[in-house]
């Protein structure tokens, strides 16, 4: 039986598709669910939230994770997106006739919010060729407050200053299921990337850029693309952000909110999609139960909690003391001594897959 | 005679983001890390003198609780939540940081709630007048305390054992340590001297009559970072100059009424902007990286 599952998902096929067909497996049950009116407001919630921060978390991968560059300014571009895309689409609802529904205008401003943000994107990448590490890490975080205090700022019939700026209401029924697509989208342009060509040109910048130059892979031009790619897609999470919430708020997107968005990346394994995908619809699940169990004076636990169970997960999968103890309870040791002790007589493949974990 | 008002201002607020940003630049120079939670240590140095003042009474007394409050903290933090890290990877380390950030400021949130805390007996009102230019006496202790902290920081760093010491691991840690040096002793000496800067700082802040809540330190905390970046981080002068430079570029900002609403923009556009003509800062060495 474990033989025949473990085979079931070495297959190439479900390596490649099977993060897609998960995806759509939740969009077609749960939009099913949606429509015929069972699912709850709270679950539609549940998954714009997901959606969204799978998209940024994404994203943000192929900045920290594949170019190995360090970006705390995330949430900006997700702001530019947001701005420009709910602009452009409670402009057009008016012009239209006050339409909120109109999902032309949810798809253009999706569009208009993803390229004003990738703008933004090369802008910004444009000094990261010359900055290193830190350096460029601090710039997009700056980028990121001067984003915030200009929308802030700049007179209210713009962008609606401090009051913040409405956005149309959609359906909520069938909003989650347009950001599960652009989950799709964002994993389809990722995932194909980081396949190709270009992709290990991508990664072999992170892992030593003098050597990448010198054998010829023009370094300038992938991390301005890197950049303009992610910053596109943090810009159309931004427009659902935008469409989710009714109204925006520039002190939603401080850098505190980068920060979440980087923590997503780092737990779920650095370069890895669905590492970030799967912490990424954690985290927020997580987050959006503690914000509804823990009310009132239990709000202020949530934050305690996250921040242990933060401090904790990175100091166990990093320091560098405690290596022999990761070797010895690690998941996939633990798993094949459960699974040993469930059969009582270890068959071969239980063999195989000790050795394996322990030659890791 | 605004303008030199706004300078002079300008110089003291300056002031303040030097001391917080020498704690950044030490330990950025010494331990290679950026310790996001330099900020937070400032909010509990806050919490600790209001603490203070309630039982004693006394500022004098209240600064050096928070000091000793401050460092205390500083070296238990370094000890158990960056020194297991220690060679792991810098994003690792930075993540952590972030996450010591977030618990200290939940715990003050936990303990202290969440309305502000006056503490009105530090706050040094009045000021004095050459013509019609008006200084606040909080002003000039402000210029005053930072003029004495980068002197004696200076004099420490380039003649003391200590001092010498720090500079031999911030330039190479490896030959340090063959030189003889404890370099974990001498992180934790870094850690504190960052964290003591860091409460003084809270004291100067707390002159001008600011109130303390949970997330003090946080608005202070990222300007100063920028600060040290401005001059070069991990040099020591060059955060002097950052953080006065700064604190000058804001207080002009704040003038200048078309401005004043985009000053945190300002600030950060200057950092852009340095940054792109001097890729290390003002003051910092680039350093060519070899194969």
């Amino acid at each position: 039986m474990s033989q025949k599952l473990a085979s079931f998902f070495k297959n190439p096929f479900w390596r490649r598709y099977g993060n897609y067909l998960a995806v759509l497996a939740v969009a077609v049950v749960f939009g099913a669910l949606s429509i015929s009116g069972v699912a709850t407001s709270a679950t539609q919630y549940l998954l714009e939230k997901i959606a969204i921060a799978v998209i940024l978390a994404v994203s943000l991968c192929m900045v920290v994770g594949f170019l190995g560059e360090l970006s705390l300014g995330h949430a900006g571009f997700m702001c530019v997106g947001a701005y420009a895309g709910g602009k452009i689409a409670s402009l057009l609802v008016e012009a239209m006739g006050g339409n909120q529904n109109n999902i032309l205008v949810l798809l253009l401003s999706l569009l208009v919010g993803g390229i004003v943000a990738a703008l933004f994107g090369f802008i910004i990448g444009l000094p990261a060729l010359r900055l290193r590490g830190d350096y460029l890490a601090i710039v997009t975080l700056a980028f990121g407050e001067i984003v915030r205090s200009v929308v802030m700022n700049v007179p209210a019939t713009l962008f609606g200053g401090t009051l913040g700026l409405e956005t149309p209401r959609f359906n909520k029924k069938y909003l989650f299921i347009f950001a599960l697509v652009m989950v799709i989208a964002c994993l389809a342009v990722a995932q194909n990337l980081m396949r190709s060509k270009h992709g290990r040109a991508i990664v072999s910048i992170k892992d030593n850029e003098i050597a990448a130059r010198a054998t010829g892979i023009d370094v300038t031009k992938y991390k301005l693309f890197v950049f303009t790619v992610s910053s596109f897609f943090a810009g159309i999470a931004g427009v659902l952000y935008s469409y989710s919430n009714y109204r925006l708020q520039s002190a939603n997107f401080d850098y505190n909110y980068s920060i979440e968005i980087l923590v997503m990346v780092v737990l779920g394994g650095m370069g890895s999609i669905n590492g970030s995908m799967i912490a990424a619809a954690l985290i927020t699940f997580l987050n959006i139960k503690l914000q509804t169990t823990l009310t009132g004076n239990l709000a202020v636990l949530q934050n305690f909690f996250y921040a242990i169970i933060l401090i904790i997960i990175v100091i166990y999968k990093n320091a560098p003391g405690l290596k022999t103890f990761r070797e010895k309870y690690n998941m996939n040791v633990l798993w094949s001594k459960l699974k040993a002790k469930l059969q009582k007589q270890p068959d071969t493949t239980n063999a195989d897959a000790k050795e394996g974990a322990e030659n890791e | 005679m605004n303008f030199i008002t706004a300078l002079i201002n300008g110089l003291s607020a300056g002031g303040t983001y030097a001391i917080i940003a020498l704690g950044y630049t030490m330990v950025y120079g010494i331990a290679k890390m950026l310790n996001f939670a330099h900020g937070d240590i400032i909010m509990v140095g806050g919490y600790a003198m209001y603490l203070t003042l309630l039982a004693a009474g006394h500022p004098i007394l209240a600064l050096i609780a928070a000091i000793v409050c401050c460092v205390v903290l500083g070296v238990l933090v370094e000890r158990f939540a960056y020194k297991p890290l220690r060679g792991a990877s810098p994003l690792a380390v930075l993540i952590t940081a972030i996450g010591v950030s977030f618990l200290l400021q939940s715990v003050a949130q936990i303990a202290f709630g969440t309305s502000p805390k006056m503490l009105s007996a530090l706050k040094i009102g009045g000021f004095f007048s050459i013509g019609t230019l008006k200084i606040d006496y909080s002003t000039l202790v402000t210029l005053a305390v930072t003029v004495l902290v980068m002197t004696g920081l200076t004099v420490f760093v380039k003649y003391s054992k200590t001092g010498r010491a720090m500079v031999a691991v911030s330039e190479d840690r490896d030959a340090a340590l063959l030189m003889g040096i404890n370099t974990n002793a001498i992180i934790a000496v870094t850690f504190a001297i960052g964290s003591a800067l860091a409460a003084v700082a809270c004291y100067l802040m707390l002159t001008k009559g600011s109130s303390v809540t949970a997330t003090f330190g946080a608005m202070p905390g990222i300007k100063a970072f920028t600060a040290a970046v401005i001059g070069g981080i991990g040099s020591i002068p060059g955060a002097m100059l950052g953080g006065i430079l700064l604190g000058v570029v804001e207080s002009i900002s704040l003038s200048i009424p078309a401005l004043a609403p985009y000053t945190d923009a300002v600030e950060f556009a200057i950092l852009i902007v340095i940054l792109l003509v001097k890729p290390a800062g003002l003051l910092g060495k680039m350093r060519r990286e070899k194969v």
